[in-house]
């Protein structure tokens, strides 16, 4: 690697180690700090392990939240032991369509979100359902959306199998 | 609380948080902070702290497991006891009171907290993808996992719940009324913004000091509708140290030790969606009458943040903590959260967070905010700028509101700060509360001068 080459602005240090992997920084405080690249990638092997049916029904256009079996709790973001109550929960087939409990648009976000801002997203919920499901609001813009709007669920037709494989449109 | 020893800060340091600090790995900022703290009570020598509790938050930031550990090695305090404490937002504020658990356990007479973050180190939306990691992964990272939105969308349903259903009622249009009732809310968080960075104009170690004014506040770039970038907390580098120690050697080393004087920890559902819609746990000036519509806490309010205070109340003998507290430190990581956090703590009730603020109650008095302020100065919230103002570097966050409270108490606000405009006089008692994840932990510590 060719010698560092020095900044005294630290965004510029910024640029140049991402570009060229390594840069000195002219401290306002006195000292020059030698700044390098590091990369970090990591594959993980995922298992959704007792959340798995949930998100395979969601490749057939299902959604499935989760019933506790003995206090008849009612989740629409499922899981396999109830909160309340501590017992097993049983699957159940949600609605396809809910109301917007609370909702924002997002102009920034994190770097794996940046490209698709802006976007909405929302909390749905669900007639006769104790909890609610976080979705992305799409088909309507920041100014049209509303707390009790109706919405309804849209599949991915080739399936990632994220929780992204289900949007809310706006419903009539 | 069950019979537990006494326990003290007998001193506290902080350094600068800034943006980046490339001149000092997360070693040599708590050692700066260190020693400082050591210079404050020359007569404890390092040999007489016998453990160390250390927080950070992120690994991620970091890129160094163990991190903790070498910042024990560094301190030179190998072979003593320690431990790592992490527990999100609120990593900081757990830090303090697991240094509180050890002594008043009677384990150790002297034990020192530290804590750091180096967030640097990442670009910001890189942090803002490591933070959001601290959301459920399976179902609410990948639908676009971003914290601002988060808190957007609990302030969403706070407006709706408390503004919309009262001061908007009369708008028939449901989403002209929701706007107004935004708007509304809006204005009101872009004041605690002003109040946070106003305040910090005359605290050294902030990392955004702005004579900000409510046209600048309400001007900010929109991040996630109704939150704009100055109601938003920034990534920093930082550390922060405390000392505490047992009734039995606190005076040994100071003459001005400052009491814990109780502790409250409550924890909530990690998923939003997940949040109950039952009944508020209420204090005992409250009644469940005046909540019966009110379906508690939802994505509107805290519950673990109340949850903290009963406990933290309970233990200090505080029955009304308008009354009894001087002021408070709270975790205003968004200027919603903290009006919402207002009511957890019961310097209000659920519903009037938005007017507490709106006439000046959090504002400091001999502070020119700008505002026409009508009962300002009745319980100063976020003396030192808060989060908004100071900075979060997430593990040292926690224990710098330990530092700036112990230092009002003592009352060597001026000595510290170079000068004493943010002192508050006669500061007897105060809180300090640190949270994490969308509320799904908190704490919630009482100080009193001794
Ligand atoms: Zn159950």
């Amino acid at each position: 690697m060719a010698a560092p080459r020095k900044f005294s602005k630290f965004r510029d240090v910024m640029k140049e180690v991402n570009n060229k992997g390594a840069a000195l920084y002219k401290n306002p405080v006195g000292t020059e700090d030698l700044v390098i690249l590091s990369p970090y990638k990591i594959n993980y092997i995922h298992s959704y392990a007792e959340d798995s049916p949930f998100f395979l029904g969601l490749a057939q256009g299902k959604l499935l939240g989760s019933e506790c079996t003995s206090c008849h709790y009612r989740y629409a973001t499922p899981r396999s032991h109830c909160m309340e109550c501590g017992h097993e929960t049983k699957w159940f087939t949600l609605p396809k369509e809910g109301k917007v409990h609370s909702w924002t648009t997002c102009y920034f976000g994190g770097e794996e979100f940046l490209k698709e801002t802006p976007f909405n997203l929302a909390l749905i919920e669900f007639e006769g359902v104790d909890t609610l499901l976080l979705t992305r609001l799409k088909g309507a813009a920041e100014k049209d959306v509303y707390i009790g709007m109706k919405a309804k669920a849209v599949f991915r037709k080739s399936p990632r199998y994220l929780i992204s494989d289900v949007h809310f449109v706006p419903a009539k | 609380m069950p019979a537990s020893r006494k326990v003290y800060m007998i001193s506290g340091a902080v350094t600068k948080f800034a943006k980046a600090h490339p001149d000092m790995d997360f070693r040599l900022m708590v050692k700066r902070a260190f020693d400082y703290a050591m210079k404050d009570v020359p007569k404890l020598k390092a040999s007489d702290i016998e453990s160390t509790r250390i927080s950070y938050f992120s690994d991620h930031f970091t890129r160094q497991l163990k991190a903790a550990s070498m910042v024990q090695d560094y301190l030179g305090m190998n072979p003593k006891d320690s431990r790592r404490i992490e527990w999100g937002g609120a990593t900081g504020g757990q830090a303090v009171q697991a240094g509180w658990e050890t002594v008043a356990s009677g384990r150790n007479e002297v034990c020192l907290v530290a804590g750091f973050e180096t967030m640097s180190h990442v670009e910001t939306w890189k942090g803002n993808e490591f933070i959001a990691l601290a959301s459920d992964t399976n179902f609410d990272y990948p639908v676009g996992g971003f914290y601002t939105g988060y808190y957007a969308l609990m302030v969403q349903r706070h407006i709706y719940e408390y503004l919309r259903k009262t001061k908007f009622a009369d708008i028939k249009d449901e989403r002209r009324a929701q706007r107004a009732a935004t708007e509304e809310a809006k204005r009101i968080m872009a004041m605690v913004s002003v109040k946070n960075h106003v305040n910090a104009l005359n605290n050294p170690y902030s990392q955004y000091p702005e004579s900000l004014t409510m046209k600048g506040a309400l001007g900010g770039e929109m991040v996630a509708y109704p939150l704009n970038r100055p109601m938003i907390c920034t990534m920093s580098d930082g550390a922060a140290v405390a000392i505490l120690a047992s009734e039995e050697v606190a005076y040994k080393y100071t003459d001005h030790p400052v009491l814990i004087k109780g502790v409250g920890c409550g924890t909530d559902t990690m998923r939003l969606a997940d949040r109950p819609h039952a009944n508020v746990p209420l204090f005992e000036w409250e009644t469940a009458q005046y909540y019966s519509k009110l379906k508690y806490p939802g994505v509107h309010s805290f519950r673990a943040g109340r949850t903290a205070a009963l406990e933290a109340y309970k233990n200090a003998g505080i029955r009304d903590p308008k009354e009894e507290l001087d002021f408070v430190e709270l975790h205003d990581a968004y200027a919603s959260s903290e009006i919402q956090t207002y009511e957890d703590i019961g310097l209000c009730r659920y519903g009037e967070g938005y007017d507490f603020v709106d006439q000046g109650h959090p504002f400091l008095e001999g502070v020119d905010y700008g505002l026409n302020l009508a009962h300002r100065g009745t319980l100063p919230v976020n003396p030192s700028g808060g989060l908004i103002a100071c900075g979060h570097p997430v593990g040292a966050t926690g224990i710098m509101q330990g530092v700036f409270a112990f230092w009002q108490l003592q009352s060597t606000i001026g000595k510290h700060f170079g000068n004493d405009k943010l002192q508050i006089k006669d500061a007897n008692r105060g809180l300090i509360h640190s949270h994490a994840g969308t509320g799904s932990s908190v704490t919630v510590t009482i100080m009193e001068r001794a």
